[in-house]
């Protein structure tokens, strides 16, 4: 098992080597200029120019790049070219409210969809889980922004029960935390749960056909325990495999949901970033999020094993 | 018990049963001496001299003091300044600063640290370039005076360090200021009214300043950015909300105080909530525009760009940006902003009137026009430009030009149109961009209607007659005299078309009825400004 930690975490080098390289010839060559961002609609070309020199954007690709290279060999990301800020200052802090974010939807969306993912199976055919089906096409379908401004509108601007934007740190106390957690985490769980209950509920109704659950009900055991202990330990690896995909969910539905919440996360730190042509933090915020990506599969290739012995490594 | 209260207190009780600590009461902010704003942009930088954006100008207004301001009638008052002196031949400029300035480190304000501010800001200011073209030096005095002598006389000299057109001729300490101008400054350290809390500030969500309590402010009655700049608010948040909606929604909650720029769409949402107010921001308004490409055909012949003009309504163009309210635009067939001074519309007649497409069509066959695809920028990401672009689409089809629309943002439009290659080389035939009104009051703080070729701002015009009549304006020892170069100036400019304009426009302001002082302005004055609980 160490072995094979070790291998994976060591496989993940070339794999950021590539997104390295493939981020940052693709900024190189997209159209923008941040020099031109800065300087504002009053500067001359003159201004612009100059303002491109000092920011060393006039040098050769091979140039730009060995530099940054070099950099984030030293774990040096670098400074953003607008706020003079190291990224990873930048990144330090917005990453506590994007993670708030992702970890409260997660949480929630588990516990919403796998219950009724389970419950649909059982009662397949039923108006409950037509219902259940029924809500994940509207999951599926619905874009973030639009639940996002549903839920601001009534919950927020009619009922006045909770906040219509921003983000409160967990150190100010639990409830200004979730406060600011709720209406994103549901609208950005929208698709998930749609995408978790989906995949308990087609899991399950295969378990249920097993013999073994049938022996279960005939030992007379109740639906309780068949369904949420016997069945769904066996239904779990597909459903933790699509909760690991979805993480590029969150990540993705992050970057509307906190603009829309004006919650200054990652996600807004990167859509700031590519509409300034910020490049330095594109790359690092990139960097990031392939890295997260890389280590959330790592660790449900891991949680295999806990769910399901026969799996060995 | 209301349903929040009841929410809040089951939620804190679930925490204090699984966190004990962790639930504490959220920090109280200090209701009625905070001011929480929503400014137009983010600001992702601090430094006003090396990024010209409006919002950086806006938010450093309140960190840097200047030694003279304009006040709302556009004329320069001192500020920072005591007293000044020029020599009878109008070539020595001798200033003198008020006595007990101080920057928010404590330091005193010395006429070393204007030197070196001067300097940096002469080195990026049009006007600034202007008189370092003809300074002979810039020397201090003494602790409190500083003179500027010059190789031939600057009458626009107190213009030049009043006007709040970007870059502002801000003073900054002396160890500051000697940054290169095309490099930031890493020191954030004023003279202003409030302090810049650095460790605060989350670039794209969120800047904070603090009242400065060794602060001077002058005696006189503030006006925009002269008399005395009297802070009634201990902290301002500035939150950045990228998404209009969101900010709307957010005022109408009572979550943020006061939003620069609410969109029209959502200003009738807006006027139905009784604690919010909602007025004109800035009286100067804003000249929407749209810029062709002197350098390539067709534009390159003056007759193509007067054909663009015989066609082009400007009410298309301002329905497009503030949809039916009459109230908020006016024709504009000239340059200057409406209400000003400068105001003419010589040589404006084929802007006026009936919108006369046959004769564009035949207008535009004289110049010469092949059916070349006429490369048209449009940023989607600012509505302003989009509206335009869209406006421009029609208006070039509908006289039979061959429109290679461009749909793209605003990072990209600014590259783009620093290209002066040919529009299928990576060029452009033309862009969409707007002006703040208070830019275009005069030919000093006029960037766009220069037109003195490689050295003009983008679509590079090439107008002796134009340059001419900016050098008579800025030579002019009277108002009238002025009026009248102004007046050559806007024909020049129309009968060459530097630029076309399409109209003036108005933009909204709104804010939560506890807020009283709000000025309106071309820009957010926050001095005055205060807010009950």
């Amino acid at each position: 098992m160490f072995t094979y930690v070790v291998r994976r975490i060591l496989a993940t080098i070339p794999v950021m080597v590539v997104v390295a390289l493939f981020v940052f010839s693709l900024l190189f060559i997209a159209p923008g200029d941040p020099a031109a961002v800065i300087a504002g609609d009053q500067a001359t070309p003159q201004d612009v120019e100059r303002i491109r020199q000092s920011l060393g954007l006039d040098r050769p690709f091979l140039v730009q790049f060995s530099d940054w290279a070099w950099r984030l060999l030293h774990f040096d990301l670098g400074r953003s070219i607008f706020t003079n800020l190291p990224v990873s200052t930048m990144i330090a802090q917005r990453i506590e409210p994007t993670l708030s974010l992702m970890v409260v939807t997660l949480l929630l969306s588990i516990a919403v969809a796998v219950p009724i993912g389970v419950l649909a199976a059982w009662k397949a055919g039923s108006w409950f889980d037509r219902a259940i089906m029924g809500f994940a096409v509207f999951g599926f379908s619905v874009p973030v922004f639009v639940v996002g401004y549903l839920l601001a509108y009534f919950f927020a601007l009619q009922l006045e029960w909770l906040p219509v934007q921003g983000y409160t740190s967990i150190s100010q106390g639990l409830w200004p935390w979730l406060e600011n957690l709720i209406l994103p985490s549901i609208a950005l769980g929208c698709v998930y749960i749609a995408l978790i209950a989906r995949i308990t509920r087609a899991t399950m109704l295969e378990v249920l056909q097993q013999d073994y659950i049938r022996t279960a009900r005939a030992k007379g055991l109740a639906q309780g325990p068949i369904l949420f202990i016997h069945a769904l330990k066996n239904a779990s690896v597909p459903i933790v495999t699509v909760i690991g995909i979805g993480i590029a969910l969150l990540i993705g539905g992050a970057v509307v949901t906190e603009s829309v919440f004006a919650i200054p996360g990652l996600g807004r730190l990167t859509v700031d970033a590519i509409l300034r042509r910020d490049y330095p933090v594109i790359q690092g915020v990139v960097l990031l999020f392939s890295f997260l990506y890389v280590l959330v599969n790592l660790a449900i290739d891991l949680l295999y094993t806990v769910i399901d012995p026969r799996i060995r490594y | 018990m209301d349903r929040r209260t009841f929410l809040k207190t089951t939620a804190g009780a679930g925490a204090l049963m699984t966190t004990g600590s962790l639930f504490t009461p959220a920090i109280a902010q200090g209701a009625s001496k905070t001011l929480r704003f929503v400014p137009q942009a983010n600001l992702a930088n601090f430094d006003p001299i090396w990024g010209t954006q409006y919002v950086v100008r806006n938010a450093a207004v309140l960190v840097w003091d200047t030694l003279y301001g304009f006040d709302e009638k556009l004329q320069p008052q001192r500020q920072m300044i005591e007293s000044e002196e020029t020599s009878s031949d109008g070539l020595t400029w001798t200033f003198k600063l008020r006595p007990g300035l101080k920057f928010h480190d404590g330091q005193p304000v010395l006429a070393k640290d204007c030197v070196a501010s001067l300097t940096r800001w002469s080195a990026r200011d049009p006007m600034g370039l202007m008189l370092k073209g003809i300074q002979q030096e810039l020397t201090a005095v003494d602790d409190r005076t500083f003179k500027w002598v010059l190789k031939k006389p600057y009458p626009k000299m107190l213009l030049a360090l009043a006007k709040n057109s970007t870059p502002m001729a801000f003073i900054m300490p002396e160890r500051v200021a000697k940054t290169d101008p095309f490099k930031q400054i890493e020191e954030y350290v004023g003279s202003g009214p409030m302090k810049f809390v650095k460790g605060e500030w989350v670039p794209g969500a969120k800047a904070v300043f603090e009242k400065f309590a060794d602060y001077k402010p002058r005696d006189e009655k503030a006006s925009w950015l002269a008399g005395g700049k009297n802070m009634l608010i201990d902290r301002i948040e500035w939150v950045v909300m990228p998404d209009p909606a969101t900010a709307s929604a957010a005022l109408q909650n009572g979550e943020v105080d006061w939003w620069e720029n609410p969109i029209s769409d959502l200003v009738p949402v807006l006027r139905k909530n009784r604690n919010v107010a909602v007025d004109i921001a800035d009286p100067l308004g804003n000249i929407g525009t749209f810029r062709m490409n002197h350098l390539h055909p067709p534009f390159n012949d003056v007759r193509a760009r007067r054909a663009v003009l015989m066609a082009l309504d400007q009410e298309e163009y301002m329905r497009a940006l503030v949809g039916d309210d009459n109230s908020l635009w006016k024709p504009l067939p000239g340059y200057f902003t409406p209400d000003t001074p400068l105001y003419n519309e010589d040589g404006g007649e084929i802007l006026k009137g009936k919108r006369d497409i046959a004769g564009a069509k035949k207008l535009l066959a004289e110049s010469g026009y092949t059916n070349q695809p006429v490369t048209c920028v449009v940023a989607q990401d600012q509505p302003i430009t989009k509206g335009q672009g869209d406006v421009t689409a029609e208006l070039l089809k509908r006289i039979g030009m061959n429109v290679d629309f461009v749909a793209t943002d605003w990072g990209t439009t600014g590259q783009r149109r620093a290209q002066k290659s040919p529009p299928g080389q990576g060029g452009w035939a033309m862009f969409h961009s707007w002006h703040s009104g208070s830019d275009c009051i005069n030919p000093a703080v006029y960037i766009a209607i220069r037109a003195s070729g490689d050295g003009a701002w983008f679509g590079w015009p090439n107008v002796p007659d134009v340059e001419k009549e900016v050098t008579n304006w800025f030579d002019a020892k009277t108002l009238d005299e002025e009026k009248a170069a102004a007046r050559r100036l806007n024909k020049a400019a129309l009968d060459n078309v530097v630029f076309a304009p399409t109209g003036f426009f108005l933009t909204y302001q709104a804010w939560r009825k506890n807020v009283a002082g709000i000025v309106k302005g071309p820009l957010p004055f926050f001095w005055g400004v205060s807010k009950s609980a």
